[in-house]
């Protein structure tokens, strides 16, 4: 069945993506579902083939695909709703009862839909109320009042009950333009009329703010992206979601609200035991909004994780924000002095163990990914999802074709920009596991691990990204202001 | 530190050849109540290392509370998953340590969270 999907205009890359991950979450595309907390669900329907992550979509005629309208096929109005409930990126989705260039276009269509599909919603013991909305363009009130007026041919015979009403209408308006005023291409006027089949619980957001967080850290996921990545994860009840880069639990917090059980990791103890107090702490953020609090949090090095041989397919997905040495820098353990080469071996000596903190040593982004890869890979069970954010340095404010990590385990199902200045962009990757963990995967990862420990100043020489992000900028300036008036108004991913 | 945390750890110390299930020492004890779904037992049971399950309630103080042996048929029963529910994840330890059962190396835990990170000379 087709729905009209209108997405907030924000977030271009996510917003596809976002509902492809509540299908499949709400059984879209077959096996384990229904709301998610199927008997034996797992990985949702992992036996079935072949297997698929995306949906049918269509845009309107004349609409680029930045255009916040989209047409998306779905099994059920029921999935369509449990979808548009939980995501925090559609703005609603419709059953479409009618579309046009202009309003008489719009009536001609209202009028053919068929009627079996229309009188059960225009009952007289109904209750209903129609919104007038529009895109880049702001319509009065008393032009709203008049379009209402104009869809009169249409026969409501319930009460308007403007709080509550069973069923909600939406005239939505939206402009030719062209590429200015920041928005999007659209090239056609179109206006749409549907019935509202679901819509994104926005208030999630005021919340969840970090403004209001107990416990923040400088890397703390914004509240919007969390949940975002914990859609993209799946979290749901019945699961076992890990962060191993948890810090202040921001992406936990996430998950939890989401019913799923939580557990996190970091290296670095004062941010994970001790936090800035009694009342404020990663077990305090959780006390906030009253959810459970993490099953396990504990002090580990992902690069040398205290797993026991032969534990594996423990998580249903693993979410996190690795350290990509820009804002904060990742460590490792090993000794700092001793991977240089600076001093020999060691021990320490027994009286000093008792409260001795180890040395750690910097963590280059490519063994950091390598490291996460391969706990993934071994740690998620069959069909588990991976997701994460992997940041990529842009050239003259241009994102190139960039190599993504790769791993045999792994599937790329989607990854989604975001932009966070002209030298670079972060991108979350969701990867799905669908291949098994084998001797041979884990010996070839002890070699690698092995490689980069030998090699260890060499790697962090080439993975420097923060210089590239904060390094002068003469140069480019110039050529910036060059350029300045050329540049196009359109924002795209900008927004 | 949950005993459902203590099945999944071990000593990774460089020459430990059998670092599980690393030894208990429990100071402070406490028991939290989480809600129980029985589709996370059902699902994490394979996962689980029986022995050292029943190994830890006993470190904590429980050693009545689980069966020495368990299979997945036992799950069907109210009374096994409330059991296990409350070793895996009720009890709690706030201090103590966990032991290397080869080396005697403690990995102290404080407030609840163990500290697994090895020294330079263990890695």
């Amino acid at each position: 069945m087709w729905f009209l999907c209108v997405f907030y205009h924000r977030l271009l890359d996510y917003r596809r993506p976002e509902v492809e991950a509540l299908a499949e979450l709400f059984g879209a595309f077959g096996g384990g579902g229904g709301n998610g907390g199927g008997e034996g669900g797992g990985g949702g329907g992992w036996e079935a083939n072949p297997r698929k992550w995306s949906l049918e979509w269509k845009l309107p005629e004349n609409h680029h695909v930045d255009s916040p309208f989209h047409f998306v096929s779905l099994p059920s109005e029921e999935i369509a709703r449990n979808i548009a409930n939980r995501s925090i990126l559609v703005k609603g989705i419709y059953e479409l009862w009618g579309q046009g260039i202009n309003y008489e276009e719009l009536e001609k269509a209202v009028r053919e839909f068929p009627d079996e599909r229309k009188l059960p919603y225009l009952t007289p013991e109904s209750t209903f109320r129609i919104v007038v909305d529009s895109f880049g363009k702001v319509i009065s009130f008393e032009e709203q009042n008049e379009r209402i007026q104009g869809l009169s041919y249409i026969p409501f015979q319930g009460r308007v009950d403007l709080k509550n009403p069973e069923h909600k209408f939406w005239l939505i308006e939206t402009d030719d333009y062209g590429a200015n005023n920041g928005l999007p291409p659209v090239v056609q006027r179109t206006v749409f009329f549907g019935r509202e089949v679901g819509a994104a619980d926005r208030k999630l957001l005021p919340t969840y703010q970090l403004k209001s967080r107990k416990y923040l850290g400088p890397t703390a996921m914004d509240a919007e992206m969390a949940f975002l990545m914990a859609n993209q994860g799946l979290a749901q009840k019945g699961k076992l979601v890990y962060d191993p880069f948890v810090g202040t639990g921001s992406i936990l917090v996430a998950a939890a609200h989401f019913g799923a059980m939580t557990m996190g990791a970091d290296i670095d103890i004062r941010v994970v035991r001790d936090g800035r107090g009694p009342d404020c702490n990663v077990w305090s953020n959780f006390k906030q909004y009253n959810l459970p609090s993490p099953i396990s949090l504990l002090r580990a090095d992902n690069n040398l994780p205290p797993w026991r041989p032969g534990l594996k397919e423990v998580f249903d997905a693993i979410i996190c924000d690795p350290p990509y040495g820009v804002r904060a820098g990742g460590r490792k353990s090993g000794g700092r002095k001793l991977l240089k080469g600076a001093v020999g071996p060691y021990t320490v000596p027994e009286e000093k163990r008792f409260d001795h903190i180890p040395s750690t040593a910097p963590y280059s982004l490519a063994e950091c990914v390598h490291d996460l890869l391969d706990l993934s890979a071994r740690m998620l069970v069959m069909g588990g999802r991976l997701v994460f954010f992997y940041p990529v340095v842009r050239e003259d404010g241009v994102t190139n074709n960039t190599q993504f990590p790769e791993h045999p385990c792994f599937t790329l199902i989607a990854s989604c920009e975001q932009i966070l200045s002209f030298r670079y962009s972060r991108i979350l990757l969701t990867m799905v596991k669908t291949g098994l963990y084998t001797a041979e995967i884990e010996e070839s990862a002890k070699k690698q691990h092995l490689e980069f420990k030998e090699n260890h100043l060499k790697w962090l020489e080439d993975g420097n990204l923060r210089s590239a992000v904060f390094s002068p900028a003469e140069s480019q300036m110039a050529s910036l202001k060059l350029e300045r008036d050329s540049k196009p108004k359109y924002r795209g991913k900008y927004v | 530190m949950r005993l459902l945390t203590h099945n999944m750890l071990s000593s990774n110390i460089r020459g430990v050849v059998n670092g599980f299930p690393l030894g208990i020492e429990a100071e402070k004890v406490v028991e939290r109540e989480v809600e129980l779904s029985a589709e996370f037992l059902r699902g994490v049971f394979p996962k689980i290392e029986w022995g050292a399950l029943v190994a830890g309630a006993r470190a904590l103080g429980h050693p009545d509370l689980l069966p020495g042996e368990a299979d997945a048929s036992m799950l069907a029963s109210d009374d096994f998953l409330r059991r296990f529910h409350r070793a895996l994840l009720q009890l709690h330890v706030e201090e103590g340590a966990l032991v290397c059962p080869e080396t005697g190396r403690r990995f102290p835990i404080n407030k609840g969270i163990p500290n697994m990170l090895l020294h330079e000379d263990e890695v």
